[in-house]
This record gives structure tokens, sequence and C-alpha cells, in this order.
């Protein structure tokens, strides 16, 4: 694994070079374009300022910039346990340490993404339409594919270059709508003949045109070979590759119906959902997910990483290698588990998509409520009236808030908050935040994120939850 | 005379770091392998401290199963005092297989299934039984890089040298092959 990192990190540094020669080019195009004189020294250092302002941000922040661009919202562990813990094992079976961050895409096109720059500080995301189509075993596969990217330091790689290639296209971009919008009212200090004129339109024209196109090349020659190591690691880390093949095929077969993600991350994804047809061409940033699977499945029973050479010379007929000889050196024999057994509720697809349908309205801030005659309802969390009626039965139900704790008790907390069941519970702080508590809440107090005050929770006398009754 | 001597010291500096990089690598791998091992250690720790909350939970619908549900309580006390890398491997497949009988009883109660606590709970134990299975597994990975290298030619030396001996694998007797968590829900 080791020469997989030491290989990404060459490889970074020559595409960030690379890349901003491409934005000196292209900046110095444009110059020439607008002054034929001057311009070009003038267009050159405009591109450079602009390359070192956006390594800048993809180092200190392209994390963030591209999860902000796709939408995606953190989530802690009570909003989705079972993804929380998914990815928590496969921090463990990779031997990563710290965990990444969780985020979710509120998007119904089952996908996947990690970014990130260190091994410490990297952040996974997943749509919540892949949470409800995938079972354990697949998420499983998905997220350990996600964590490879992150062990094998192709994250920072790929955000770097997902920021510069976006920097890029925006370049070309403004120059194509000043060339459509403001090309006619150049000023005419420098008079050129006609013929040369027309030689700097087309050439800048050209450099505008290519230098996308060129940072795409590289980008993509550089990812692919990655998506295939990142299979072989998740692999190796489930034991199980049965179950990131089902995924992949089920994420591609809906990624076609959907319309795509966001552009900007659509190369991080574990299935391109920007990608068109089913052919693998210069400009894909993954290799046909068709071709992953066979590879996938043709891995006999085997888990380790000479299981999956054998599988990819198998299924391409290749003759170079896709490993490195190193990684295999050490040849095991790494058998592959069964599948999962445990028919636990989160296996239950009616399950799965209410968790689902739960966690989209935490993630839109809203609180469910349940009523008697079998309805959730969900409320938003500045919901003002404090009483709500059921739009099915019309009974009236309290929105929920604390009770001010008798002032000689105990405890320090000023407020208390007495839990009803053992179920999904959400009441008002006195400042009027609403507080979430999830099943799984075991912790005596917790903070208000608007006011900061102190709630003391309060466990039911016998334990025994109610809310299955409600 | 001065090129023999120039080409005699640039031969024992490189011996020297070549050595010096070997034993740094057994250094970083048996660091490896013991922060696997705490992990290990972290998870069954995770694991103990589940079981009481779960038979409370499973006590409140299924009383009088006293037999399987002192039979897990008995495990896991063994299990937290059980010494020894294969003392505790032994003593924690007991207490699996304990957990594995606790967990077929709850079939036949539904309003229990139903519970919440007991849903969430069952989460927890499923991704606990899976840590437990990733963490062995990254151990036994480490332990068996750490046993190549020490046992392989001019490391061995070193290793025999410096007191880097081979480290024991984790293993269950009963299935070699990580098993899906054997708990059946």
């Amino acid at each position: 694994m080791w020469e997989a990192i030491a290989g990404n990190r060459r490889r970074s540094l020559l595409l960030l070079a690379a890349m901003g020669v491409l934005l000196v080019a292209l900046g110095a195009g444009i110059g020439v374009f607008m002054d034929p004189g001057a311009g070009a020294a003038a267009g050159a250092v405009v591109g450079l300022v602009f390359f070192l302002v956006l390594s800048a941000i993809a180092l200190l922040g392209g994390d963030d910039v591209l999860l902000l661009s796709a939408d995606a919202r953190e989530i802690r562990k009570e909003d989705a346990p079972r993804l929380w813990n998914v990815v928590e094992e496969m921090t463990i079976a990779s031997g990563l340490g710290s965990p990444p961050r969780v985020f979710v895409v509120d998007r119904e096109a089952p996908n996947a993404f990690a970014v990130g720059f260190r091994r410490g500080k990297a952040s996974v995301a997943v749509t919540t339409g892949l949470l409800r189509r995938l079972d354990r075993d697949e998420l499983q596969g998905v997220i350990g594919h996600e964590v490879a990217h992150i062990v094998n330091e192709d994250v920072r790689f790929m955000t770097i270059a997902a920021v510069l290639l976006g920097g890029i296209s925006l370049l070309a971009d403004f120059f194509f709508r000043y060339l459509w919008w403001g090309g006619g009212r150049r000023r005419a200090g420098v008079r050129l003949p006609l013929q040369a004129q027309l030689l700097i339109v087309l050439g800048a024209v050209l450099v505008a045109a290519l230098a996308p196109l060129a940072a795409r090349l590289l980008y993509f020659a550089c990812s692919r070979r990655r998506e295939f190591l990142a299979d072989a690691c998740s692999a190796r880390f489930t034991r199980y590759p049965e179950g990131l093949a089902r995924a992949l095929e089920k994420i591609a077969s809906s990624a076609a119906a959907e319309p795509p993600a966001v552009r900007a991350v659509a190369a991080l994804c574990t299935v391109n959902p920007a990608a068109g047809g089913a052919g693998e061409s210069l400009f894909s940033t993954h290799p046909p997910t068709d071709v992953r699977v066979r590879v996938l499945r043709a891995m006999g029973g085997g888990a380790g990483y000479a299981d999956y050479e054998a599988a990819f010379r198998r299924v391409r007929g290749a003759r170079q290698r896709l490993l490195a000889e190193s990684l295999i050196g050490r040849a095991e024999a790494v058998p592959a588990r069964s599948a999962s057994t445990g028919e636990s509720a989160a296996e239950d697809p009616v399950a799965r998509a209410r968790d689902v349908a739960e966690l989209r309205g935490r993630l839109a801030n809203l609180v469910p409520i349940a009523c008697g005659c079998g309805l959730r309802i969900r409320i938003p969390g500045g919901f003002d009236p404090d009483r709500v009626r059921c739009p099915r039965c019309g009974t009236e139900h309290a929105v929920p808030a604390v009770d001010r704790a008798a002032a000689a008790g105990p405890s320090t907390a000023a407020l208390q908050y007495r839990r009803r069941g053992g179920g999904w519970e959400a009441f008002r702080c006195a400042c009027g935040a609403v507080q979430q508590l999830s099943p799984a809440f075991g912790a005596s107090s917790l903070v208000c994120r608007s006011c900061g005050r102190r709630i003391e929770i309060v466990a039911r006398a016998d334990g025994r939850s109610t809310s299955a009754r409600l | 005379m001065s090129l023999v001597a120039i080409l005699f010291l640039a031969v024992v500096v490189g011996g020297v770091l070549l050595l010096v990089g070997a034993y740094n690598a057994l250094v970083r791998l048996r660091q490896q392998v013991r922060n696997a091992w705490s992990q290990i250690d972290v998870q069954l720790k995770r694991r103990h401290d589940l079981i009481p909350n779960l038979v409370e939970t499973v006590k409140g619908y299924a009383a009088h199963e006293r037999a399987t549900l002192e039979g897990v309580t008995r495990a896991r006390a063994q299990a937290v005092s059980a010494q020894g890398v294969e003392g505790r491997a032994q003593a924690e497949q007991e207490l699996t297989a304990a957990l594995g009988r606790l967990m077929l009883l709850v079939e036949q109660y539904p309003d229990l299934k139903a519970n919440q606590n007991f849903l969430a709970l069952q989460e927890e134990l499923t991704s606990t039984e899976n840590r437990i299975g990733f963490a062995r597994q990254f151990y036994n990975d480490s332990v068996m890089r750490m046993n190549t290298k020490v046992q392989s030619f001019p490391t061995n030396l070193l290793a025999s040298m410096f007191g880097f001996g081979e480290e024991p694998f984790f293993e269950l007797q009963e299935q070699a092959a990580r098993e899906a968590p054997a708990v059946r829900f």
C-alpha cells in the first residue's frame, strides 16, 4: 500500500504543476486577446495569481468547498447509526486510525464520495438514495471503497484536481462570456493588421477551449487506476467482494435514470454520475462499472490483492500489472466471507426507508411527532404554535418543551427533560430551539446547540419503551 | 589509497544506513501490531459494556429465561477477567456463543423485537461484532507482516539481536475465517 501512496504523492505534485502551467497559459491567452500589447504578461500574472489563490483554497479548505457545493450536511451518530457504524467498522478494517467525518447529501441518486487532505482530516459523504437502497454488506463495500481512497491518499489528489479543474473551467467560461458580450467593444489602442488580429483571436479561443480539455485529460488519466485499486482494497477490508459488486450494480442501474449530481464532485463519486455511455473513453474518470463488477465477481472466493490482480487479468486480458508487486508479494490466502446473516431491522427495506425518511426530515430540520393513529407528523424546527393537529385523526399534540427543574434538585442543570419512551423524541429548549433524542441516546445531559444551556435528560423509570404503542 | 579509504567508508556508511532502516521498519511494525491489539481491546470492551444493557432490556420481556440470561452474564464476567491472547480468544468465543443463544431466544418475543431500545442495542451489537472481526483481521495482517519480517533473511539477524520476536495470531478455533457476526437476530 505504501508504494501506491508514494506514487500518489508524486503524481499530486506533478498534477499541481501541470495545472499551474495551464492556468498561466490560459491567462496569457486571454490577456493577449484583450490587449495585444502588454496583455500577455499581465494575463500570465493574473493566471498565476489565480492559480496560487486556487491552490491555497484547495489546500486550506478544498474539502469544505466541495462538500458545500455538493450540499452535503454533516451528521452525528444518532442521525444515522447504521451508516456511522459502518464508517467506523471500515476505519478499523483499514487501520486508518481516526474515522472520517460523515456527511449526507439529500439526493435520490445513490452515490458516495470522499474528500480531504490528511488521513486524519477526511470526510465521506453518501446520498440518502444510497442509504435507502443498500443493505449493510453493500454499504460496507461502498464505504470500504471510499475509506480506501482516504488511506491511499487519493482524496488529496482528487480534491486538489477537482478545485483546480473547476478554476480552469471557470476562467475559460469567463473568457467565452467576455467574447460573447464584450468582445466587440475592444479598445483599439494598438493598430494591428487584420490577419494578426484574427490570428490572436483564434489563438486565444484555441487556448481557452483546450485548457479545460487538457486539464480534464490529465485528471482522468490518473484517476481510473485508483478506482481499481480502491475496489481491491475494499474487497480486502470487507472480505466480501460481492457486497461492492452488488452495490455498484444498484448505483449504476439507478444512476442511468437519475439526473446527474453536482458536476464538481461527479468525478469523486463511487460511480461517476456524469458519465454518459458505458464505454471507456479518454474522458472517463472511472472505469466502466460493468468491468469493475465483473472483476469483483471473478475473484473466485478470495478477497486478497492477489485474487483481485488475477481476476483483473482474467477479465481485461491485460498484460500490464494493476497492483504493485510488493502489494501482492506477501500473498497469502485471504478467503472471502459469506454474506451477513443478520436479519436485523436495518436489513428490512421498509425499516430502512423509514429510517432514511427520518434522516431526511432531520436534515431539513423537521421534528418527528408520532401520532396515536400511526401517522408520523413532521414539523419544522422553528414551528411557532406549541400545538399541532394531526391531519389524519385530528388529535392535538403539544410540541414538547423542557420542564423547569426543581431548584432544590441535586442536578446542576437548570432545565430537565423527562424521557417518555425509548424511541425518537423531540422537545424544546427554553430558548425555543428544538432538541432531538435518538433511541440510542444514553447520556445524562445535553447542551443546547443554540443557547448553550445544559439540559438534564431523565430516563423513564421502568426503562420500557412506550413509543411502539403511542 | 585514499580512494580505497573513501570506498570503504562509503560501504560502511551505506551498511549502517541499511541497518538503521531495517531496525526502524521492525520498530514500526511492532508498533502497528500493538496498536492493532489495543484496537481489539477497545472493541471487546465495547461489547462488554453493551451486554448489561442488553440483558436488562431482554429481562423486561423475558425475565423467566433465567438460565440463558445468567449464561450471558457469566460469560461476560469471564471474558472481562481473561488474560493473554489465547485465553481471551477462548473467553470471547464463549461469550459469542452465549450471545447467540440469547438472540435465538429473542426470536420468540415479537414485542421485544419491536422495542426501539432493543433495536438500537441490536444495531450496536451487530456493529461491535463486525468491529471485533475487522480489528482482528487488521491485527492478524499486521502480525503476519511482522512475522514475515522477523523470519526473512537479513532482518532476522537484527531481530534476534534486538529481541524482536514473532507475535501470536488472534485466532478463533471454530471458524478460522472471519465469519459474519455469528449472532442471529
